[in-house]
């Protein structure tokens, strides 16, 4: 299983891999954003948050369908299907792959452009936390996503279309934990969502992206 | 590992293609399956390897006991054939790789990215990949596509040599790949007559 985890992070990283992809993205995104909106009025500040998460939420989003399309593509899949190892782990395994390198560098990159955004100062340690307990979920939901469009021709509109609904509450809780950061106000409440969201996700749709898999394999 | 397969009927796409299928292929056999394109050959083998569900019959063969070669070899092109081969050992739990590439001489070609080799040499390392699964049954679908004359020759040893271990193969070809003590199995006349759906309508299910 490891073997799994590991090719995919060195054909992430090795050239065409688009490991800088979603980073590049997001980086992007919060620089554009303060030219766009201008600096006055503490505006900024009030939507940085918001910012920040629907940037991350979308530079996932951006890499969801190499999940499993490329292994599709080359035969890989098929062969996974009858190693043996279960289809579920396989599931589990590319979506922590996904998430080592999208959500995680998302994660350590996102005070630094806090910065940009003039997020005040008492939410950076809540924005890192939000998005570390929140990135999971976005890649195991992606995965079930990526594995329901498997096998069809340019699955990638599909596949946001699919998942954007499924993404909805991790963005919801995910920014509502970093404005209550923010503000200094209570957040022990989104926070146990966001938490609970990513902790359901990771136990359930590994299945249900195997069955899909398997389905979409005959 | 014995083969038995019993008036089993297979299907693509909600359209049954053969039917009535029943052969038995014992340790050391191999079994060629021929037919005209089309005629099922790939779905036959994909229902072995239990990656489709069969429409009827029986199947006595553990889908963990085989090895499935497809069209598609699973190659990355940007890992080297050397980590190609790692990868699926790792998965399958063996250590076979250098021996692996002796058999089907990827040797020379070790740490060459797969990328850059040519499609015969590509399909080598993909039947390379059948000796490090360790599986007693071989499931090929056209293994010798692109192969040069020498490299079929080549590729037909490492079969005999592994039914010669008590293994199984069973090879779906149109070219004679010089396996004469082969059993083959003519696919023509289980084929559905009439390609109708089998009463199955998605849009009314």
């Amino acid at each position: 299983m490891r073997a799994l985890l590991l090719r995919d992070l060195r054909l992430a990283v090795r050239s065409g891999g688009g490991f800088g992809l979603g980073l590049a993205f997001f980086f992007l995104l919060s620089v554009l954003v303060p030219l766009g909106v201008g600096p006055e009025g503490g505006t900024l500040g009030r939507i940085a948050p918001g910012i920040l998460w629907v940037g991350a939420l979308l530079a996932c989003l951006l890499s969801l369908d190499r999940i499993f399309a490329l292994d599709f593509e080359d035969g890989s899949l098929d062969l996974l299907a009858t190693a043996p190892i279960p289809l579920e782990a396989v599931v589990a395994l590319k979506a922590l792959a996904h998430w080592l390198v999208t959500g995680l560098p998302l994660t350590l990159l996102a005070p630094g452009l806090g910065v940009l955004l003039n997020l005040p100062p008492a939410g950076y340690g809540w924005l890192v936390l939000s998005l570390l307990l929140g990135t999971p979920a976005l890649s195991v939901i992606g995965a079930f996503g990526a594995a329901l469009v498997v096998g069809l021709r340019r699955g990638g509109l599909l596949l946001s279309l699919l998942v954007l609904p499924l993404y909805v509450p991790t963005l919801i809780f995910g920014a509502e934990v970093v404005r209550r950061g923010a503000e200094g106000t209570a957040l022990a409440t989104p926070l146990a969502l966001l938490a609970g969201i990513s902790l359901g996700a990771t136990a359930l749709l590994p299945f249900a992206a195997a069955a899909a898999l398997r389905v979409n394999l005959r | 590992m014995e083969i038995r397969v019993d008036n089993l009927a297979v299907a693509r796409g909600g359209v049954t293609f053969l039917q009535g299928v029943s052969f038995q292929v014992a340790p050391g056999q191999a079994l060629i399956l021929r037919g005209p394109n089309g005629a099922g050959k790939t779905t036959l083998l994909r229902t072995l390897a239990g990656l489709q569900p069969p429409v009827a019959g029986t199947i006595l063969l553990a889908p963990e006991a085989a090895a499935y070669g497809a069209h598609a070899d699973g190659l990355k092109s940007t890992l080297t054939v050397r980590e190609n081969l790692a990868f699926w050992a790792a998965i399958h739990g063996t250590d076979t790789v250098d021996s692996a590439m002796m058999g089907m001489d990827v040797a020379s070609l070790a740490n060459r990215r797969a990328a850059a080799l040519s499609a015969g040499q590509k399909r080598r390392l993909g039947l390379a990949r059948l000796l490090v699964t360790g599986r007693p049954v071989w499931l090929l679908d056209e293994p010798t596509v692109s192969l040069d004359a020498a490299s079929v020759a080549l590729f037909a040893g490492v079969v005999r040599q592994h039914l010669r271990g008590g293994g199984v193969a069973i090879v779906a070809t149109h070219v004679d790949l010089g396996l004469p003590e082969a059993a083959v199995l003519e696919l023509a006349p289980f084929r559905v007559r009439a390609m109708v759906r089998d009463g199955f309508d998605e849009a009314f299910a």
